[in-house]
């Protein structure tokens, strides 16, 4: 009886193993990644700022690591707004955030770049819509003592980052710092080592502002000359040129802002010498061509206060959503961003977008239904 | 109670059944249960090789044999990946010809010199560096050893420039995130296997031939020499082989210390690249045969270090067939 009795507890455990790994096997498969989660919403009453009903849901977001700071921000501020929406913003980068867009993953993503030809196949014919959501000026950070108002062209930015002006105290960056004491520093290139929006940006300005001079092309990863530096995120980045004399990089705004670097003052379209500032990148984007869609390129914008080293983030959708409740969903949470979300922006280090890109943007925002 | 059953030596004594002969439920259960889970370990190893290959195919069609050739360009589409290989087998190298040497040497003097009271304090704290996480080896690497580090390579460089191949190994260019430094780190991170696998190797030579040793009057070195290391050669070697594998996949330390860039130079000072950096380094915006190719060159890791490991074995196992005298 006793061995019976063993022969019994060992059969139930082995079932009991067996049909917890089958459960575990098909709950996983059957769980539904399209779908925006949650209960249907409750109509009635409720108080949100947001224009209407009081929304339940989940949002899931990944991408862009430019708006990253930005989306947490607005996330915990939105939790205000409307108590019954969880949000979630994963980062990860826009290639990232455009696949799992593409996969059913997340409800919405943050790129800095509109989604590259060989992945429109990904997205099945179906429309993504563009909603901008902040621009944000790329600083050139330099580690030069006793020099405070380094000026810069296009022509040299790109001869500099080829490796093919070697000393500070060469002649092309002489003659555009006429008056100024510049040391016979050796440069050092600090560049990023890991694939970003910025490097994509960045060598897209050098590409159309120096189309003759600039040769490397224009992507997320640049082979950089040997000779630099290379870094991991902006910060990283940052920390090479706070700590090489003669150290010079491209850094976003914000970060060269919170580690203290100076940034040179590039010569734009128009002609002027601009620093990066927040005043200066909304001018940046205020002079752009936007298309119909809402896609533009910030980067070498004109006008005369614009400062031409300025990219853009936007937060895709999907035009079609699956359900109702999703869509009400997303368009509470990009209104948000759109609207009062647009004041978190300057203390962050980026700038707001301009009035006639915000209000098309929001007229944009009913197309996202079923 | 019965003793008419010839089941097998599992067979438990009790009242005799007519199917006496078949192994009762619960061992039945256990044995597939263990073969199933052995089974899955076999299976998800085959599934990673294949889909990472199918993942990788592109790149391999694209590129053909092109991608042995120094060329990792993907804003051009360019996709050769020597430099990486290269960065791989370099930092390893230094890491092993840093690591062996201490490791071994502290094996043999925790089995052989300390006594037992002061080796167990020791054995804790070299095992304690295996515990620090990868991450914060690179952190460290990054915010302090590779600036410190810095100054001495660059006084380094400036001493041996134009001697012929010290010159070559060690000179200019210098930069704290290097080679070098990659390799360091990976030095610091493998001491704890080698030391503690050469340990339990070494620790098993029989005293007997180790007091014959002294018997015939060798000192502490000859004894070593003549009776310890014939012993344990196959297993020393093989512990060295196991870290070698695990210096050339260990990835975040050598992303954060390897400096990203990718080059083929003899200079060991400057900055390099390898494929775990490139590849956790470059995925997060990759696509199409950009991301093909970061997936090949998982696939390339994935192999060479399987080969490392199976010849680890090997060699350790017909290092303990030859002690046993077979």
């Amino acid at each position: 009886m006793h061995l019976r009795r063993r022969r019994q507890v060992t059969a139930v455990g082995v079932a009991a193993v067996a049909t917890a790994l089958s459960l575990a096997a098909c709950s996983s498969s059957s769980s539904s990644p399209a779908a925006g989660g949650g209960s249907s919403s409750t109509p009635a009453g409720g108080s949100p700022a947001a224009g209407g009903a009081k929304l339940n849901g989940t949002l899931n977001g990944s991408g862009s690591t430019f708006q990253l700071t930005f989306q947490q921000a607005a996330i915990s501020a939105f939790k205000s707004v409307q108590s019954g929406m969880t949000v979630n913003y994963g980062g990860g980068g826009s290639g990232k955030g455009r696949t799992d867009l593409a996969s059913g993953t997340v409800q919405y993503a943050g790129s800095d770049s509109t989604i590259p030809d060989k992945e429109k196949a990904n997205f099945n014919g179906k429309t993504v819509l563009y909603f901008p959501v902040l621009i944000g000026p790329i600083s050139v950070a330099y580690n030069l003592s006793g020099v405070s108002n380094l000026k810069l062209t296009p022509d040299v930015i790109a001869e500099i980052f080829q490796g093919k002006i070697t000393n500070w105290d060469n002649s092309a960056i002489k003659s555009i710092n006429s008056g100024v004491n510049i040391p016979s520093t050796p440069i050092t290139i600090a560049v990023r080592a890991d694939s970003s929006g910025t490097t994509q940006n960045f060598s897209l300005f050098l590409e159309k502002a120096a189309p003759s001079t600039w040769k490397l092309g224009s992507s997320s990863t640049i082979s950089w000359p040997s000779t630099a530096r290379a870094g991991n995120g902006n910060g990283g980045v940052a920390q090479i040129v706070k700590t090489t004399p003669g150290a010079i990089g491209y850094v976003d705004y914000a970060d060269a802002k919170a580690t203290g670097l100076s940034s040179a003052q590039v010569k734009n379209k128009d002609g002027n010498y601009v620093a990066p500032s927040t005043q200066s990148a909304t001018a940046a984007a205020s002079g752009v061509t936007v298309s119909p869609n809402l896609t533009f390129h910030a980067v070498w914008a004109s006008g005369a206060q614009a400062y031409p080293i300025t990219y853009q983030s936007w937060v895709l959708v999907y035009e079609t959503q699956s359900s109702s409740n999703t869509a009400k969903l997303l368009q509470a949470y990009i209104g948000y961003l759109l609207g009062d979300g647009q004041q978190l922006l300057p203390q962050l280090g980026y700038a707001p977008l301009p009035s006639s890109l915000d209000t098309s943007a929001k007229a944009q925002l009913s197309k996202i239904g079923m | 109670m019965s003793t008419a059953t010839q089941a097998g030596p599992a067979a438990p004594a009790g009242p005799a059944h007519p199917l006496a002969h078949r192994r009762p439920l619960g061992d039945r259960g256990f044995q597939l249960l263990a073969l199933a889970s052995g089974l899955l370990v076999l299976v998800i190893l085959v599934l990673i090789a294949v889909s990472t290959s199918q993942q990788a195919s592109s790149w391999f069609s694209t590129e053909g044999l092109k991608i042995f050739t120094n060329n990792w360009n993907p804003a051009a589409g360019q996709y050769g990946a020597l430099a990486f290989i290269y960065g791989t087998i370099i930092t390893a190298i230094i890491a092993v010809v840093i690591a062996v040497p201490v490791s071994v040497g502290i094996a043999l003097l925790l089995t052989e010199v300390v006594p037992y009271r002061w080796a167990r304090p020791i054995v804790y704290v070299v095992d304690l560096l295996a515990v620090v996480p990868s991450v914060v080896w690179g952190l460290w690497g990054i915010l302090v050893f590779a600036p410190w580090i810095q100054h001495i390579y660059a006084s380094i460089a400036s001493g041996v420039t134009g001697i012929p191949v010290l010159g070559a190994l060690f000179g200019p260019p210098t930069s704290g995130a290097s080679f070098f430094t990659a390799g360091i780190i990976l030095a610091f991170m493998i001491t704890p296997i080698v030391t503690s696998l050469s340990r339990e190797v070494i620790a098993t030579v029989p005293a007997i031939d180790k007091e014959g040793a002294y018997a015939l009057g060798a000192t502490r070195l000859e004894m070593i020499r003549g009776a310890v290391w014939p012993h344990s050669q196959g297993g020393v070697v093989g512990a060295v082989l196991l870290g070698l594998g695990r210096a050339m996949g260990e990835t975040i330390a050598a992303a954060l210390v390897i400096g990203s860039s990718a080059t083929i130079t003899s200079h060991l000072f400057a900055p390099g690249y390898n494929m775990p950096a490139v590849i956790a380094n470059q995925f997060g915006e990759a696509s199409g045969v950009f991301r093909a190719a970061l997936m090949g060159l998982g696939v390339l890791l994935f192999v060479i270090t399987i080969i490392v490991n199976v010849v680890a074995r090997g060699v350790v196992a017909r290092s303990a067939r030859r002690k046993r005298g077979d």
